[in-house]
């Protein structure tokens, strides 16, 4: 059941709203208690206020590389990017640390399977996101098992990326 | 009387639309959903984004149509598997820029990989080819139309598909 289009169970309390952005058909709930986001999809997207997020973008793709940066970019996190498994160990190694990895699945010299288990050994918490086009059952296994809090099938859209964020439970603030 | 203005944004609309639908039957649309993912990233901040995207992406047609025709020249010594890796690599970017016809290729083109198919995989190479090239022209004649209505003084029309 829903009133205006919006979920019942998205209402917040009155007074516990701390932002409404109206846009077209969308609306964002910014909740100052949870400072969850939950947005319907809309024809454009509005800009949010830097959310403080930090993300690594992990694929060997120039296309993709770039289509990534700027969707992250585009929700207000701040990202790098580096080309490969063993580029992405590297970063880590050198004491940078990210909330969210997104993780190419096929890449060569260290692959996102192989990086993720690399990443888990070396006590790295971040939540990591495999995307990838690849998607049989046995392949998405293999890269969940291997570490892997989402799993989400290219091409990544604001809205795929949104769902990623909401199923691990990020904040963005505002 | 229609201005130019109001000719030119008759144009980009018709053409625009053109490039995501079937004419007939048997053409599949050169574009699909993604291509307007691709729309909603460009604003003021980088008004050239789905210009600079796309054109990363036709680098990357030309760099892995050349690995993958150099793979199938080694006569009686083809490596399959490093052609099915350049076209895993055509299909994650086409996929990603809403290329639907070279994506669609892709598809057919991994088949002949994995079943070492000789002619099939040349003649999807061919394919491919002339697709990409298809594309890239298409669409730099939407972007020229685009700079034309600019120039013009008009507004670049939203086209809902």
């Amino acid at each position: 059941d829903s009133e205006n289009g919006v979920p019942a169970s998205f209402k917040v309390p009155a007074g516990v709203v701390h932002k409404i952005f109206s846009y077209k058909s969308s609306v964002i709930f910014c909740c100052s208690q949870e400072r969850k986001i939950r947005r319907e999809m809309a024809d454009e997207v509005p800009s949010l206020a830097e959310s403080k997020l930090t993300a690594l973008v992990v694929d060997d793709n120039f296309v993709n590389q770039t289509m990534h940066h700027k969707l992250l970019d585009r929700l207000g996190i701040q990202n790098d990017v580096v080309c490969n498994g063993q580029e992405a160990v590297d970063v880590h190694c050198s004491g940078r640390n990210y909330d969210l990895i997104l993780m190419d699945m096929e890449m060569p010299i260290l692959n996102g399977i192989q990086a993720t288990k690399r990443l888990r050994e070396m006590g790295i918490e971040s939540k990591i996101a495999g995307v990838t086009t690849r998607a049989n059952e046995g392949d998405k296994k293999e890269f969940m098992e291997a570490g892997l809090n989402d799993f989400q099938e290219k091409p990544l859209t604001i809205s795929k990326l949104l769902s990623i964020l909401h199923r691990l439970d990020f904040y963005v603030q505002t | 009387m229609d201005t130019l203005v109001a000719q030119l944004q008759r144009q980009f609309r018709d053409y625009t639309i053109s490039l995501y639908h079937q004419l007939f039957w048997y053409v599949k649309g050169f574009l699909d959903d993604q291509f307007t993912e691709l729309k909603k990233l460009q604003d003021e901040c980088s008004p050239d984004f789905v210009a600079e995207v796309v054109s990363l992406f036709f680098e990357d047609c030309e760099k892995l149509i050349g690995n993958m025709a150099r793979a199938l020249d080694q006569t009686g010594n083809v490596d399959f598997s490093l052609v099915g890796s350049s076209v895993h690599q055509l299909k994650g970017s086409s996929s990603s820029v809403g290329a639907k016809r070279v994506k669609g290729l892709c598809v057919t083109f991994k088949e002949c990989c994995d079943s070492q198919n000789f002619e099939g995989c040349v003649r999807c190479l061919q394919q491919v080819d002339i697709e990409y090239k298809s594309l890239k022209a298409k669409l730099q004649d939407l972007f020229n139309l685009e700079q034309q209505i600019v120039q013009a003084g008009g507004r670049i029309p939203q086209v809902d598909i």
